[in-house]
């Protein structure tokens, strides 16, 4: 029997998620519900979805055993879901996919995303153009700037990139402005969110789609090894990642859930995006959620090396999950996440993303800690190639 | 009887319509506030709608969002907008100030410590954009307890079922929201917005403003036909971005007064003031 069954009906985790957003959107909001949970039961959705992860995405994606690199850091087993060997190259894509078929059933011809790094902007864009749908990306011109690579594949997918000028020109003022245009233009438009946040049912909805990492893991870790690990470790900026991973593991509390937060330049320098564990509850994009903000409530800018990390809020279920003492949460600098990108490189040749580096970091710190049979699970969640620029500029390296 | 309600029976006994003209405390500095808060009144304001500051201003369009971010430049805060409404009370105990904002600078408060500092200070009524009706049962419980007026928006796609909601919670006056989209758009629809007010007079006793994309004494009028108040706040802001210092008293003064004209003139009660 299922015992945990967050979020309730108005999309509460505890004290946490909820719909606080203008009336204006709240007529979107209910219809998108109401579709979703009419579609989330429906087997030919549910069957076409499936049919997609496998044939377009490549899932399921396997379990790694890293044996040199355990072997180095001499303590317990680290395994990677590799999450990075999906199509464009990290988990965005479940979800995006997801989104997109029900956008489609929903009858919308025109689909916007917010984007930080690129990657939700690049999974959106392709998922647009698999489906024949317009797509429009908002982007903070300051991350136009920094990741004129993803751009420019958005651009070749046949997406408009809008550049955002507002606020500090970063995520958060992108999804500013993605939920103006969504309000403006809610008859033809789907707002497809990159994360577990947002105003119900966008956490609830997008743990969904991307449980199936977890819900793979779990198959795989007991036909592989025949049981299931001793902790699950993944990077935590939005969660949408973690979330997929944790979620199927909820109720089995033999299993430690440890997210890794981004520590930036240290927790103590104002410079990082370490919200759950420096952070105090609030109400921001739809949500009441930790944030990182000052004493009368402005949210403050957040620095990480790792684009996909830097955001001032986080999903409200691992704020739940905080509190009620089911997953930990921790945080590791830009400094400890470039090195365990190099020791992965150098370990095992794979390139893994800088978010991801943040998961890997914090197992490097933890596996010399526990016995040789231990088995860590981290989610690989993307592959590195998009941050070649940021990597080689940290060794002064310019291309 | 409050100072929102007071208002509109005058006004009503009067046959006039509500001018409620919103700027974002700390716009274009701090120090201009309660100038700009009187010189409304002079110019013909009824109620005040005052922004509190938000980095995040979700609901609003570029031109609000604008003036929030020069208000944080000069780090104006939900204590400084208090104090603001403190100084403004001292020499005007008659109009109306209502609070407008997002939820967070609240919660980083606490209900209960705000709306008594609220009252104390003098605001009359709080709306908070990101406070729907599902979300704010304690909320408006800490308001009531201060006899602070929990004003709510209502929205082209609000269902009917919602309107009764909002009708059992909302105090001092409900905020039509005139277009699908942010403050300061242009695409005001007359028809809906007649259609849609009659649908909810139907419902809510307490009276109508109608806000969002009115941006000349043309549509300002013409709103003044179908609601009991207009509610001016973009266009007024795009004043004080782009006035000189030693003019922008001035022009700010000149728009409200000819909106303030263009409502009086509904009921042929033109002000001495509109040969001007």
């Amino acid at each position: 029997m299922k015992i945990y069954d967050l979020p309730d009906k108005h999309g509460h985790f505890g004290p946490y998620g909820g719909t606080f957003v203008a009336e204006t959107l709240i007529a979107a909001l209910d219809e998108l519900l109401a579709q979703y949970q009419h579609f989330r039961d429906d087997a030919d959705f549910q069957a076409e979805f499936a049919h997609e992860l496998k044939y377009y995405v490549g899932r399921p994606s396997p379990i790694y055993h890293a044996k040199r690199w355990s072997a180095h850091l001499g303590g317990a087993q680290i395994l990677l879901k590799r999450e990075d060997l999906n199509h464009t190259g990290a988990h965005k894509i479940n979800n995006t996919v997801g989104q997109a078929l029900l956008a489609k059933r929903m009858g919308k011809t025109r689909v916007i995303a917010e984007t930080g790094a690129g990657q939700h902007g690049v999974a959106s864009a392709t998922v647009a153009a698999r489906y024949g749908m317009e797509c429009v990306v908002y982007m903070g011109s300051e991350d136009v700037k920094r990741q004129a690579t993803n751009v420019y594949r958005m651009k070749l997918l046949g997406a408009t990139v809008i550049p955002v000028e507002s606020g500090s020109r970063t995520l958060k003022d992108a999804l500013n402005e993605a939920m103006r245009d969504w309000v403006t233009n809610v008859e033809n438009t789907y707002y497809i969110i990159g994360t577990v946040a947002g105003p119900h049912p966008y956490p609830m909805m997008v743990r969904d789609f991307q449980a199936v990492i977890g819900r793979e893991a779990r198959v795989q870790m007991e036909e592989e090894y025949g049981r299931q690990p001793d902790a699950l470790i993944a990077c935590v900026g939005g969660g949408s990642n973690a979330i997929g991973l944790f979620y199927p593991y909820i109720e089995d509390n033999n299993v430690r859930m440890i997210g890794v937060e981004a520590a930036g330049k240290g927790i103590n320098t104002h410079q990082h995006a370490a919200t759950l564990v420096t952070g105090r509850p609030g109400v921001l994009h739809g949500n009441r959620t930790y944030l990182i903000q000052d004493d009368n409530g402005q949210i403050i800018e957040t620095h990480s090396i790792s684009a996909g990390l830097d955001y001032p809020g986080v999903g409200p279920e691992h704020a739940w999950l905080k509190d009620c003492g089911r997953a930990e949460y921790v945080a590791v600098t830009d400094d400890e996440a470039l090195s365990a990108f190099h020791a992965l490189c150098r370990f095992e040749g794979i390139i893994p993303a800088l978010e991801s580096s943040h998961a890997l970091a914090y197992a490097a710190k933890l596996a010399p800690t526990l016995g040789k049979d231990q088995l860590l699970l981290v989610n690989l969640s993307g592959r590195g190639d998009k941050d070649m620029t940021t990597v080689a500029q940290q060794s002064g390296i310019v291309f | 009887m409050n100072r929102i309600t007071s208002t509109f029976s005058v006004l009503k006994a009067q046959n006039k319509k509500a001018l409620i003209p919103f700027i974002t405390a700390g716009d274009p500095e701090p120090e201009m506030t309660v100038t700009l808060m009187h010189l409304l009144v002079q110019a013909g304001a009824d109620i005040i709608e005052l922004g509190v500051p938000f980095s995040d201003p979700m609901a609003d369009g570029p031109t609000i969002q604008r003036s929030s971010e020069r208000a944080l430049h000069h780090h104006t805060g939900l204590k400084d907008v208090l104090t603001m409404v403190t100084e403004f009370r001292k020499t005007n105990t008659v109009t109306p100030v209502v609070l407008m904002g997002y939820a967070n600078p609240i919660e980083a408060r606490g209900y209960g410590n705000f709306a008594m500092a609220a009252k104390e200070a003098g605001v009359d009524g709080v709306l908070i954009v990101d406070y729907p009706p599902e979300e704010c049962e304690e909320w408006v419980q800490q308001l009531e307890d201060q006899k602070i007026d929990p004003i709510f928006l209502l929205s082209p796609t609000t269902p009917k079922r919602r309107m009764e909601k909002v009708a059992k919670l909302a105090k001092g006056y409900v905020y039509y929201v005139s277009l699908k989209g942010v403050t300061g758009a242009s695409h005001l629809d007359l028809v809906d917005v007649r259609n849609k007010l009659a649908e909810v007079r139907s419902l809510i006793s307490i009276p109508i403003g109608v806000g969002f994309g009115i941006r000349d004494s043309v549509a300002a009028r013409a709103v003044a036909e179908l609601a009991d108040a207009v509610v001016v706040g973009s266009r007024i802001i795009e004043e004080i971005e782009n006035s000189t210092r030693s003019a922008l008293l001035d022009n700010v003064n000149n728009l409200v007064k000819s909106l303030r004209t263009a409502l009086d003139e509904i009921n042929g009660t033109i002000t001495s003031d509109s040969e001007c």
